[in-house]
This record gives C-alpha cells, sequence and structure tokens, in this order.
C-alpha cells in the first residue's frame, strides 16, 4: 500500500512542467540540489575558461601569430585567471562540500539553509557580472571591453587613467559579490561542521573531509574577507576618486600588492585542502584500508592553514623587500611543504599493503600524489628568492601554478566527480570512458605543463600575446598548444560520459563502492531528508561497523 | 526519487550518548564577526600604513576632535543591550523594552554625532574622500564602521518595534543575544578604531 502510493507520487512528479521544475530549483534551499549546482555552474564557466585558455594557445602556437589582438589577448588572460580561480575553482569545492558535508556529518541540511542559497546565488552573479562585461564594460567612455589588468589587477593599471570605461568595475564588482558569497559558504560550513554532527560523532571522528572543509572554510574566513576590503578600497579609488592606490598622491601600488596576496597565496589552499579531502575519501576506500595516520592528516591540515597565512609575500621577492623580509618569506615558503609532504607520505602509507583497485576515482588521486609532489619541488625551487628574481614572471611560474591548481586541484575534482557521481545520479559513470579521460587528460596535462617549465626557463616571460622566431621557444610553444587541445578532447569525453551515464547509466545501489562513510548508508541519491533518522555514529568509519557487526573499528579507536 | 527502502543505522547505542553541540547561531556569529575582523583589520592596516604620508593638507591635528561623548554612548549601549537580553531572559518584558530602547537611543546618538563630524569636516574644513590620503583612509575606516552601525541599528529598530507591539517574547532570547555579539563586536571595533584614528593618527 505504501509503495503504491509512493508510485502514485512519483507520476505526478513526472507531471510536473519544465517551468514548475525550474522553481524548483531556482527556489530550493536544500544542500543537495544547491551542491549540484554550484558543480553544474562551475563545469559552464570551465567550458568558458577553457576556450579562452584555447585562444591563447593558438595565439601562442607559432611566433609572429595574428589570430587575436593584443588587447583581446590581455582580455582574455584576464578572464582566464579570473573563470578560473572565482568561478570554477572555488564552486567546485564549494559545491561538492554543500553536498557531501551534512551528509557526511549525519545532518539533514546545512546549518543556514537560505544563507546557503543566498551564497550560491552571490556566485553566480558575480560571474554573470564579470561575463556582463563584454556587453557594459564600454560605459560612457567608449573605451574598454572586458577586464585586462590581469587576475591580480595591479596598481595603477586599475587606476581611472589607465583602466577606462568600466570594465575594471565589473572585474571589482564580480570578485566583491563573489566573495560576499564565499564569506556566507564558509561560515555555513563552519557551522554545519561544528553544531550538526550526528550524536557520537566527537571530532576525532569526523570524516576527514569534514575536517579539511573546516580548516578549509577558516581560511576562506580570513583570506577571503582581505580581497573584499580591497575592492571597496578600489572601488573607493575609482568612484570617490580616493587615493589608496594612487602614486600620484602618496599613495602605494605596493599596499594592493600585499592586500591581494594576503589573499591570494592562502587561495591556493583553499582550493587544495578540499581535494586533499578527496583524496583522503577515495585513497582509503580504494586501497580496502583505513586511512593511515588520521590525527597526523587532521594536524598537518590545521598547520597548512596557519603556516599559509604567512607566505603571501613570495609572490613579491622582485618588487625590492628588505633581506629581513625576503628571508623571511623565503622560510615560511619552505616550512610550509614539510606539513604537505607529511600529508603525501600518509596517502602513499594508505597504499600500501592494500588491495588497490583501479578504478577512475583512484587512478586520479594517484596521478595527484605524483604531480602535486612535482608542483611542490618547483615551489620550493621558487620560494628561494634569488632563484624567484630570475623566474619571477616567466613561463616557468604559469606552469608551476598550472601544475597546481590543474595537474593537483582539477584532477583530484575529476577523481571526485566519478567517486560520487553514482551517489549524486543514482547511476554508474562509463568505466571505460572514464580511462579514456584519465589517460588522455594526464598525457595531455604533462605535454602542456611539463614542456610549459622549458619556455620559462629560457626567458618567455607570462602575458605577452607573441614572440619572435629564433630564440628557442617556437616547438615548446608547439607542444604546449598540442597538449592543450589533447587535454580539451579529454573533457569533451568526461562532460559526455557525465551527460549519457546520467540519463543511461546502469543503477548504481546506495553503496557501490562498499565505501565507509555515511553518505553511502542512504539511497542514491538521497532523500530530500538524507536519513529517515538521525544515525548514531561509534567510530570513524559507521559503515564498516555495520557491516563487520564482528570485528567494528570502535573497539580500536 | 527513488522509492527504495532506507536503512537506518544501528540503534545499538551502548548507552544513551550525551550530545550537546554549541549552538548554530553563536558559531555562525563568531565566524561572521572574524571575517568582519579580517576586513576592518585590512582598513586599520591601510590607515596607519598612511598615516602621516598625504601629499597636501588639511591633516588631522588641524581637524579631528576626539568624538568622547558619543563614543561613552555606543559604548554604553554595549551595557544597555546586554541588560535588555537579560531582561528578556528573566520574562520581564517591560525591562526588556526600556533598555532596547535606551539602546536605540544611544547608538542612534552615535550616528547623529557621526553625521554632525562629517558635515564639519567637509563643509567647514573641506575634507573630502578625494582631498588627500588622508581624507580617503578617514572617510573609508570610520565610514566601514558607520555601516556597520547603521545596519546593527536597523535590526535594533525593527525588534524595537515588533516588542513594542508585543511580538518579542521569551523564545526570542536566544536569538537576541546572538545579535548582542554583533553589537558588542561593533563596539570593540569603535574603541580600535578611535585609537587608531584619533590618538594614534592624531
Amino acid at each position: 500500500m505504501a509503495s503504491e502510493t509512493i508510485a502514485l507520487n512519483e507520476i505526478a512528479a513526472g507531471y510536473r512542467t519544465i517551468g514548475e521544475r525550474l522553481h524548483g530549483w531556482v527556489t530550493t534551499v536544500d544542500h543537495k540540489r544547491l551542491g549540484i549546482m554550484y558543480i553544474i555552474y562551475a563545469l559552464m564557466m570551465l567550458v568558458i575558461g577553457g576556450i579562452e585558455a584555447t585562444i591563447m594557445r593558438i595565439q601562442l602556437m607559432v611566433p609572429h601569430n595574428n589570430f587575436v589582438s593584443p588587447e583581446v589577448f590581455n582580455r582574455m588572460f584576464t578572464m582566464h585567471g579570473t573563470t578560473m580561480i572565482f568561478f570554477v575553482a572555488m564552486p567546485l569545492v564549494f559545491g561538492f562540500g554543500t553536498y557531501l558535508i551534512p551528509l557526511m556529518v549525519g545532518a539533514r541540511d546545512m546549518a543556514f539553509p537560505r544563507l546557503n542559497a543566498l551564497s550560491f546565488w552571490f556566485t553566480a552573479f558575480g560571474g554573470l557580472l564579470l561575463y556582463f562585461s563584454f556587453i557594459g564594460g564600454t560605459g560612457l567612455y567608449g573605451a574598454g571591453n572586458a577586464p585586462d589588468v590581469g587576475w591580480f589587477a595591479y596598481a595603477p593599471l586599475t587606476a581611472k587613467v589607465f583602466s577606462q570605461g568600466h570594465s575594471t568595475d565589473f572585474w571589482s564588482l564580480a570578485l566583491l559579490v563573489s566573495g560576499f558569497g564565499s564569506i556566507g559558504t564558509a561560515v555555513n560550513f563552519i557551522t554545519t561542521i561544528i553544531s550538526m554532527r550526528c550524536p557520537g560523532m566527537t571530532l576525532g571522528k569526523m570524516p576527514l573531509l569534514a575536517w579539511l572543509n573546516l580548516v578549509m572554510a577558516g581560511l576562506v574566513i580570513l583570506a577571503v574577507s582581505p580581497l573584499t576590503a580591497a575592492q571597496i578600497m578600489l572601488s573607493i579609488d575609482r568612484y570617490l576618486g580616493g587615493h589608496f592606490f594612487d602614486t600620484q598622491a602618496g599613495g602605494s601600488a605596493v599596499l594592493w600588492m600585499h592586500f591581494f596576496w594576503i589573499f591570494g597565496h592562502p587561495e591556493v589552499y583553499v582550493l587544495v585542502i578540499p581535494c586533499f579531502a578527496f583524496a583522503s575519501e577515495i585513497i582509503p576506500v580504494f586501497s580496502r584500508k583505513p586511512i593511515f595516520g588520521y590525527p597526523v592528516m587532521v594536524a598537518a591540515t590545521v598547520a597548512i592553514g596557519f603556516i599559509s597565512m604567512s607566505v603571501w609575500a613570495h609572490h613579491m621577492f622582485a618588487v625590492g623587500m628588505t633581506s629581513y623580509g625576503n628571508t623571511f618569506f623565503t622560510v615560511t615558503t619552505m616550512i610550509i611543504s614539510v606539513p604537505t609532504g607529511i600529508k603525501i607520505f600518509n596517502w602513499i602509507g594508505t597504499m600500501w599493503g592494500g588491495k588497490i583497485q583501479f578504478k577512475a576515482p583512484m587512478l586520479f588521486c594517484i596521478a595527484f600524489l605524483f604531480q602535486f609532489l612535482i608542483a611542490g619541488l618547483t615551489g620550493i625551487m621558487l620560494s628561494a628568492s634569488p632563484f624567484n628574481w630570475q623566474l619571477t614572471g616567466s613561463y616557468f611560474v604559469v606552469a608551476h601554478f598550472h601544475y597546481v591548481i590543474v595537474g593537483a586541484i582539477l584532477v583530484t575534482i575529476f577523481g571526485a566527480f566519478y567517486y560520487w557521481f553514482p551517489k549524486m545520479t543514482g547511476r554508474m559513470y562509463n568505466e571505460t570512458l572514464a580511462q579514456w579521460h584519465f589517460w588522455l587528460f594526464v598525457i595531455g596535462f604533462h605535454l602542456t605543463f611539463d614542456f610549459m617549465h622549458v619556455p620559462g626557463m629560457l626567458g618567455m616571460p607570462r602575458r605577452i600575446y607573441t614572440y619572435e622566431p629564433g630564440r628557442g621557444w617556437e616547438i615548446w610553444n608547439l607542444i604546449v598548444s598540442v597538449g592543450a587541445v589533447v587535454q580539451g578532447i579529454a573533457i569533451l569525453i568526461f562532460v559526455f560520459n557525465l551527460l549519457w551515464s546520467m540519463f543511461k547509466g546502469e543503477p548504481a545501489g546506495n553503496d557501490p563502492w562498499d565505501a565507509w562513510t555515511l553518505e553511502w548508508s542512504t539511497s542514491s541519491p538521497p532523500p530530500d531528508y538524507n536519513f529517515a533518522t538521525i544515525p548514531v555514529v561509534q567510530s570513524r568509519r559507521p559503515l564498516w561497523d555495520l557491516k563487520h557487526p564482528e570485528d567494528p573499528d570502535w573497539k580500536y579507536e | 526519487m527513488s522509492s527504495a527502502a532506507i536503512p537506518d543505522l544501528p540503534a545499538k547505542t551502548p548507552a544513551k550518548i550525551d550530545w550537546n553541540l554549541p549552538s548554530r547561531g553563536r558559531v555562525g556569529m563568531f565566524s561572521l564577526i572574524a571575517a568582519e575582523s579580517a576586513i576592518f583589520t585590512i582598513f586599520v592596516v591601510a590607515y596607519i600604513f598612511y598615516i602621516g604620508k598625504s601629499a597636501s593638507g588639511p591633516q588631522p591635528k588641524d581637524v579631528l576632535e576626539l568624538p568622547v561623548f558619543i563614543s561613552i554612548c555606543l559604548l554604553s549601549s554595549s551595557l544597555t543591550i546586554h541588560l535588555a537580553v537579560r531582561a528578556l531572559r528573566r520574562l520581564e518584558p517591560a525591562g526588556f523594552k526600556f533598555w532596547w530602547i535606551v539602546t536605540l537611543i544611544l547608538g542612534t546618538i552615535f550616528l547623529v554625532g557621526t553625521g554632525r563630524e562629517w558635515h564639519h569636516l567637509i563643509y567647514d574644513r573641506g575634507l573630502t574622500v578625494s582631498t588627500n590620503l588622508f581624507g580617503t583612509t578617514y572617510y573609508s575606516l570610520v565610514g566601514l564602521h558607520a555601516f556597520h552601525v547603521t545596519a546593527g541599528l536597523i535590526a535594533i529598530l525593527t525588534v524595537a518595534i515588533l516588542a513594542l507591539i508585543g511580538k518579542v517574547e521569551f523564545e526570542y532570547h536566544e536569538k537576541l543575544d546572538v545579535f548582542s555579539l554583533y553589537w558588542h563586536f561593533v563596539d570593540v571595533v569603535w574603541v580600535i578604531v578611535f585609537t587608531v584614528v584619533y590618538i594614534v593618527g592624531r
């Protein structure tokens, strides 16, 4: 009788018009729907940012190319950087966090569901503001178009005299608005993790994903707020005639650099810590072992959070700080690699002696380990200020941070997509296509970003729109561009796999990976209320306890 | 929309777990205060960095006067909002209304005082945001604080109206307690702004 009623309800649900469904999505405060909207929004922005990258790579493929004008090239790298950081990477990690945190701590929703929706729409409209600049950036002056000041928008490029029209204003407002969204989400994450855990889940029994997102949210609060303040100052300069960054009136262009990088460097950790979290959930499940060194993982993450607040000026060695300043930021930057290295050893320790299953999520996590290690090593090279003076502002730096953001962050997010896709949609992805995606993407990634280090060491500066032949840069740029095409094909396979599997994939069941955290205890996709009864946990792996009542974890923890 | 049975987790708790977590409101408000503190820190740093760097006049020591009276008003409003919430918790609606409206009046006096100070600076002294670095940093730091006071006063006014028509009852004391954290924060920020702008910077 009950199942008949449910079936009837489902038929009734099926008759909802598209308008009604759309209304349901726009007005929702459900963390699962908001999480999915974040992710879809970020995927759309990923395609746009990818097109911008492709335009740049076509332009740089051969010397003296005239594919785009210098002005358009400047807009492309500005929009590419801004889009990828603020409207792809941030919404992706926030989307997964919004979706997963309540499920993993055994709650029915976030602590503040309406704030959650508000934060999403702030982020979404921030992105729209940024892209509206293509239309509205011209403004009354008839000058400008999309922003062209670079993603860190150094003064005095952003001064009214050098950036007429409204393009820089759109850039600034977009970051201000999406910054409010980020702060709102961070407040929500912290409150959910501290105040909404299900009975029995003490801080020491939380899944690592919750712990790492707690640290990430703390970093957002401390790091995104300075960016918000700096954007307010920039707007005061541009609209009210203030002098914060106006060197003519005694203001300081270097102050903007400090304010931007106080945000900018912790931001890298804001993005990578959730990816550490994905790896810390995926690697144990596919190694069939509990995570190695849980308390050390937590401690290392907290240490990274603290140290990351004191490394920002390693972006500014070439500015001319005192030798004390250079030494301080060199040392802190080298120190932060210690807790990061501890984490890598812990993941390897988790795999050591495990029965490793090389499914797509695990493959991406293994690629993450290798690539993140190399990214960290070039990071240590760049942290030495004399070396940095030589290579700052070159393609070596571009290769280094793309190694972090693509090689570590994006790759782990791909792993997270495949791992939680069955939970979000109720269907399995196609493993063959996923393996194709993996190998093509890894090959394309290494073609692009391994070889990008070389022109940097040969002296090719970043952000140039073309170059002379005969400097030894041509072959490297050609390889880099070819790699970009391979990555593009891999991402098309990925998107096709997601779309196809969403409708045609095999039903996944509640727990396709035989995993141990709470989200796998509910149906796929989870019902609106997540859990029929609020779970009670006794260990870090509640589903292990459930599946192995003869040998539960809580006996040993 | 799956109709599959949702498995329950084991309810075989060894003993009834004593499970108390911090209240959502307080944790959320403390997180927000942390974010706001970071924003104010950046503005304070900019103010201190630019002390004495203005290319032209007027300088702070020529035009600024200590706003002692309105500062006392704002700081005492922290005490009165505390008394108001305590009265509500002790089921004394009359005391709540009295102290709450006193808070509203004290906050308004502060805001009016700031407005008068700005009017004086703009029309009598010719100091605006665009005059020099002092003007830029002064109006943005004090203005950011005044903006927070304004936001708080709008909330206090809303609650005051609801209290006068008898809609604020005992059950709201926790929420108002959380709000009072914000108001205390605004007061603490004023202590810092006062020190930096009117004592160190003068």
